[in-house]
């Protein structure tokens, strides 16, 4: 574990995207206590803040560093509350997805025979189908929500886990351990549980992170879309879209600083996820 | 070869079934079809000859057949918003997005191909670096931020180009298309950029990978011992040799653009299908939902055969393994 960080560490870009995604998901985390005010709280917002350039001192007195939106909301906290809903729903779809493809690849790994074949022939059928597209008929069907949301986002997604987790761990069948436990009188969940899941879960953390990422951004569109969450949830994506009808008239801060805060974060997880890869690939080890 | 053909045509033909079970399931059957196929503003008396009509009536699995008939022979069903048949309203915008799409794909390829092969023919310069910076920001910035700088940038503070709408357009074969006109052609350029900035981070990774590859061949070699120039040997040879992936990807491409154009054609009010499908979705015009739900899954699932077919014709592995896969 040393060793793995130490090496992570050489690159300096990945060491300082993680930094990065460090700080911005503690930030959102201490939102309640780190925001100058509650976006939420209805009583606190006053009209005659709205719509303010970065740095106007409003009416309870504190400077907006990034400014105010349509009715007032100062936006670097709304911001910080749009990044925990938008890291949420994130993380919760990449989780289930991880989950739910794993369970899948091993599946037609160990199974074989017809459920291999159905269970890869759907997994490579939705890979060459769009996955906005697939999150959009999901949201259209099922209506908004959160957990309408994540479901989208997790039939969106999970083909990824499934290749991955059905590559490794049919390699790993095949190696002679493995072969030497099925010999035993060991049951093949045990086989399945406790020799072939820690083999296949590294590259499966790979690709979650890159997949969270995705997500967040799958999220962002579909609620820029006005598809995604309902307005009392609002994600960086829907403060995005707020602030669109603005930007015209050039009150470009509603819309640019949700949206540099949700790149910062995504561009971050990538190269993090990058290095990750790149360490765990095998064919790049010297 | 033909049990081959034969098998990923039921395999298409059995995916089209599925899918249209879901749709069905999903927009008929979970909502109520009344809603769906009958708008709120019909009398009494018009409902109840629908229901009639559309044999609302019968057991589910009847309802289904039937729908997969209409589907068959094309029937969609009329739009709520706009009253007239579903199909002849995609039909109408579909030139809109196919030019966008396509646009889109040329300008990725144009500008992709040539960055990605300087950044594999020195990786290691500054620039090869800039170029896989701006490869990595195509991959993982979303498409829809990425139109809003745009139209923030060139519309809103250097006025340069359109914010959004197609603008006028050119009659041919009674189609309107905007590249004709110099006019035109400003309204496309934004939306054209947005689109392509994903294909763009593709294509130069792609051609870089295959320009390293390439500079290692004998040919390149043999090339260079023979004393022609690097600029010669880039366009003659490497570009040849990496030619074949670039092509697929640009034919697949195609497709995953046509669907991606939905984002894109909101933020800049194109009047395309993406845009059509958004509208619809928020009006809850289910019969266009339907008709295009239908029409993509098809479309995909004719890539996945055509693509799935060449490389049997290509590889002849694949021929024989295929049955048994």
């Amino acid at each position: 574990m040393n060793a793995f960080w130490r090496e992570y560490a050489e690159n300096k870009v990945a060491l300082a995207a993680a930094l990065i995604v460090l700080i911005i998901v503690s930030a959102a985390l201490s939102a309640p206590w780190i925001a100058p005010q509650d976006p939420y709280d209805l009583a606190g917002l006053n009209l005659m803040d709205a719509r303010r350039p970065p740095g106007f001192v409003g009416s309870n007195g504190y400077p907006h560093l990034l400014g105010t939106d349509a009715q007032g909301r100062d936006l670097f906290s709304a911001i910080l509350y749009g990044l925990r809903i938008s890291l949420q729903m994130g993380v919760a779809a990449g989780l289930v997805a991880l989950s739910i493809g794993a369970l899948l690849g091993i599946l037609a790994a160990q199974a074989g025979g017809w459920i291999e074949t159905a269970i890869m022939r759907v997994v490579d059928l939705q890979l060459s189908f769009p996955a906005i597209l697939l999150a959009l008929v999901l949201v259209a069907v099922l209506g908004q929500g959160k957990s309408q949301l994540v479901i989208a986002l997790v039939a969106a997604q999970y083909a990824y886990f499934a290749r991955t987790a059905y590559g490794a761990a049919s390699a790993e069948r095949r190696k002679d351990y493995v072969e030497a436990a099925a010999a035993t009188p060991l049951g093949t969940l045990h086989i399945v549980f406790r020799h072939i899941l820690p083999n296949v879960l590294p590259p499966l953390i790979v690709v979650a992170t890159v997949q969270v990422a995705n997500a967040i951004s799958l999220e962002a569109t579909l609620s820029f879309l006005g598809l995604g969450l309902p307005p009392t949830e609002p994600s960086l994506g829907m403060l995005i879209a707020n602030g669109f009808q603005y930007m015209m008239s050039g009150r470009y801060w509603i819309s640019v600083y949700p949206g540099l805060a949700l790149i910062v974060l995504i561009v971050g997880i990538n190269l993090v996820g990058d290095q990750l890869r790149d360490q765990t690939n095998p064919r790049l080890r010297r | 070869m033909l049990g081959f053909v034969i098998q990923r045509l039921l395999q298409a033909a059995l995916v089209m079934v599925a899918m249209s079970a879901l749709v069905f399931a999903g927009v008929y059957a979970i909502g109520n079809p009344i809603d769906v196929l009958i708008s709120p503003d019909a009398t009494q008396d018009i409902r109840a000859e629908a229901i009639r009509r559309l044999g609302l009536d019968l057991p589910l699995w009847q309802q289904y057949l039937a729908f997969l008939g209409r589907l068959l022979r094309g029937d969609f069903g009329t739009s709520f918003v706009f009253g007239m048949p579903v199909l002849d309203l995609i039909l109408s915008r579909l030139p809109a997005t196919l030019e966008l799409a396509l646009a889109a794909v040329l300008i990725g390829t144009l500008v992709g191909v040539p960055l990605g092969v300087y950044a594999g023919y020195r990786p290691d310069s500054p620039v090869a670096r800039a170029i896989m910076a701006v490869s990595v920001l195509g991959f993982s910035v979303p498409t829809f931020w990425v139109g809003l700088i745009l139209i923030l940038t060139f519309a809103v503070n250097l006025d340069w180009l359109p914010a959004g709408d197609r603008g006028p357009t050119v009659e041919v074969f009674g189609i309107g298309w905007s590249f004709l006109t110099l006019e035109g052609l400003s309204f496309l350029l934004l939306p054209a950029l947005n689109l392509s900035l994903f294909k763009l981070a593709m294509m130069i990774r792609l051609s870089r990978a295959g320009t390293r590859e390439a500079m290692l061949t004998d040919t390149v070699k043999f090339a260079r011992a023979a004393g022609l120039k690097d600029r010669t040997i880039l366009r003659r040879h490497v570009l040849r040799l990496i030619s074949i992936p670039i092509v697929t990807v640009f034919g697949l491409e195609l497709g995953s653009t046509l669907a991606f154009a939905v984002v894109t054609e909101t933020i800049f009010s194109w009047p395309g299908v993406g845009k059509l499908i958004i509208d619809s979705i928020t009006s809850l015009d289910r019969p266009v939902m339907v008709a295009y739900l239908v029409l993509v899954a098809f479309l995909f699932v004719t890539i996945n055969l055509v693509v799935d077919l060449s490389y049997a014709l290509l590889d002849p592995r694949l021929r024989r393994h295929g049955a048994a896969a």
